[in-house]
């Protein structure tokens, strides 16, 4: 046991010296929040948009009102003419024009029709939809409001409500996703990197010939980066209900639990990687490449799984990560125990066991 | 010198596949003995090496290493033997101190006996002015020293030494064979591979591997006269050439 803790001891040395993988450590997760929080978001505010209209009488008047009182949108100019409108666009000066036909109340009241053409700048498909949407829910509600007092007697109203992230913040989107890659590359990629460095220097030999056994170098390897990933996914935790008030409705406790057990998961993943590199460069592409790139593109965080081609879809269940989101998003944000989430948890179990088992075996094939 | 065998390899060998690295090697190396283990690159003598010291399992063959079997007992022998290879295998981000203290640790020494252990080691290599310096700031001479008095650290019984004078000048090495000399005086026995045919001249006997074999083996006085050479460099050649 002194021995393992001298060895531990040394490790920590190797990581509190290195002021690059410190700042990996500490830097990126604290960054990666604060840019995905704040800077890279799915929400519309104040939106510019430009205004048509042909018939500027009272109707028009009041949806124009009640649009630039929202806070979404922001009334920059009114134009004249049709030819306007692309002239507005091209200057990028607005997202969207709203074309209010001729004679507008007019028709509205004779023929119980009239029509707004919304025109989106479609070069950014998301917001383009959003801002569409967002249009449109406004006008349903004047239109709710003019006929409030006609009984019509039957009518389907669709009540649409947004539960779990009511307010459709991004910010609770990108937690759990930015969680789960900063602790996959901060466990499996450092991890990986600092065993196949041992490898490099020589060291490792020398280690093997000493009286400590294979297993306890690599526990030893191990134990400083599961301790420091957790200080950072409780860092991450702290950052994202303080700074960006995202909820953690579920148990803490459980969540912590969790937490540990995808380390660990992204720790053996590390360890596999570093039992087939040679150099601390293959190990670090391997890890960028094998690990980074499933994990943004195919785990869900960015992309909609279900929206997938099926072969993507059925190659994102062998990526760990796909499921530490779903178990992120059901503890923080629905506050679910246990029972809901206790599939995704053993799917997690089992593919850890599976990387330490694989890797035991290509440690041994190494050593002989 | 006594006359107890602390190495026995008896038909030793290593297959990798179709490729036997270590053929059917058989030789004994006596207690407190500067043994030479030479050869070309790729000669298996890394390979052989690697085998005694209990980190690659043979493929066929006995060996014994102080007293203990290398299939039952590598456990045992790994607390008995040291190791430096030519890398010098010193952690750059660790102070000199640090690694003592380290590589003292791994090997269950006592707080106590790795300060006394290291207060001597950094007088007799007048490193005292470096202790607390990262060993990335050191010579390499110096990290040569300080790698085989790490080696050292844990009174082995054997030291195996794979090209422990790699890159190192004429000077350096000549004080490097000074120590290894004392250590041998001392009773530990050195097993020492190494490509400089100089070095060879120094050491108590010498075995030549060449393809996986052991050509020759004896003491460098004697395979001088059994070849009707001068030196152990024509020695080498006329083995090696075949």
């Amino acid at each position: 046991m002194k021995r393992f803790i001298g060895f531990v001891k040394k490790e920590f040395y190797h990581i509190f010296r290195d002021r690059r993988s410190l700042f990996i450590l500490f830097g990126m997760p604290i960054a990666q929040i604060m840019l995905f929080g704040f800077a890279i978001t799915n929400e519309i505010n104040n939106v510019d948009i430009a205004v048509l209209d042909h018939s500027k009488d009272a109707t028009t008047q009041e949806i124009i009102n009640k649009i630039s009182a929202s806070k979404y949108f922001s009334i920059q100019q009114f134009i004249e003419r049709e030819t306007d409108i692309e002239s507005v666009f091209k200057k990028g000066k607005v997202k969207a024009v709203l074309n209010f036909e001729k004679e507008f109340s007019k028709k509205l009241i004779k023929e119980n029709t009239a029509t707004i053409q919304i025109i989106t700048d479609a070069t950014d498909p998301n917001t383009a939809n959003t801002i569409s949407n967002f249009v449109n829910s406004i006008l349903r509600n004047y239109q709710q409001e003019l006929n409030k007092d006609i009984k019509i007697t039957y009518q389907i109203v669709p009540q649409t409500r947004m539960i779990y992230n009511p307010e459709l913040k991004s910010v609770f989107m990108f937690v759990p996703g930015v969680m789960t890659i900063i602790l996959m590359l901060v466990s499996a990629m450092m991890t990986s990197i600092s065993i196949t460095r041992e490898k490099e220097m020589g060291t490792m030999e020398i280690l093997l010939v000493s009286p400590l056994k294979p297993f306890q170098v690599i526990i030893g390897k191990v134990v400083p980066y599961i301790f420091l990933s957790v200080i950072n996914a409780i860092v991450i935790i702290v950052l994202s209900v303080f700074v960006l008030k995202m909820p953690v409705q579920g148990s803490l406790i459980l969540l912590g639990l969790e937490s540990v057990l995808f380390i660990i998961n992204a720790l053996s993943l590390g360890i596999l990687i570093s039992t087939i590199s040679k150099t601390q460069q293959t190990a670090m592409m391997i890890s960028l490449m094998g690990l980074m790139l499933p994990v943004i593109i195919l785990s869900g965080f960015i992309f909609p799984i279900s929206s997938m081609p099926l072969p993507l879809q059925v190659i994102s269940n062998i990526i760990p990560a796909k499921w530490f989101i779903i178990i992120l998003k059901g503890i923080m944000l629905k506050g679910v125990g246990i029972s809901f989430i206790w599939k995704e948890t053993l799917i997690l179990v089992a593919m850890t066991l599976f990387f330490m088992g694989l890797s035991v075996k290509k440690y041994k094939i190494r050593l002989e | 010198m006594s006359t107890e065998n602390v190495i026995e390899a008896k038909n030793l060998t290593k297959k990798f596949g179709d490729f036997t690295a270590v053929n059917k090697i058989t030789f004994n190396v006596k207690q407190g003995e500067i043994f030479g283990f030479l050869g070309a690159n790729g000669a298996g003598k890394t390979t052989a090496i690697k085998m005694l010291i209990g980190i690659s399992s043979p493929t066929s063959g006995d060996a014994n290493v102080a007293g203990f079997d290398i299939y039952k007992n590598a456990e045992y022998i790994k607390k008995n033997i040291g190791y430096m290879s030519q890398k010098f295998a010193l952690y750059d981000d660790l102070t000199v101190k640090e690694n003592i203290t380290f590589y003292g640790g791994i090997y269950g020494l006592s707080r106590k006996r790795i300060k006394e252990k290291r207060c001597q080691l950094v007088e007799e290599l007048g490193l005292q002015e470096v202790t607390n310096e990262l060993v990335s700031s050191l010579p390499l001479g110096w990290k040569q020293k300080l790698a085989f008095s790490v080696t050292l650290l844990h009174d082995p019984k054997i030291i195996f030494l794979d090209e422990p004078t790699g890159g190192v000048d004429p000077i350096t090495r000549r004080q490097f064979w000074e120590m290894i000399y004392k250590t041998a005086n001392k009773g530990t026995t050195v097993f020492v591979t190494t490509h400089y045919m100089d070095e060879a001249e120094y050491c108590d006997r010498v075995s030549i591997m060449v393809n996986g074999k052991i050509e020759a083996l004896n003491t460098p006085k004697e395979l001088k006269e059994q070849y009707k050479v001068d030196s152990m460099n024509d020695v080498f050649l006329k083995l090696a050439r075949g």
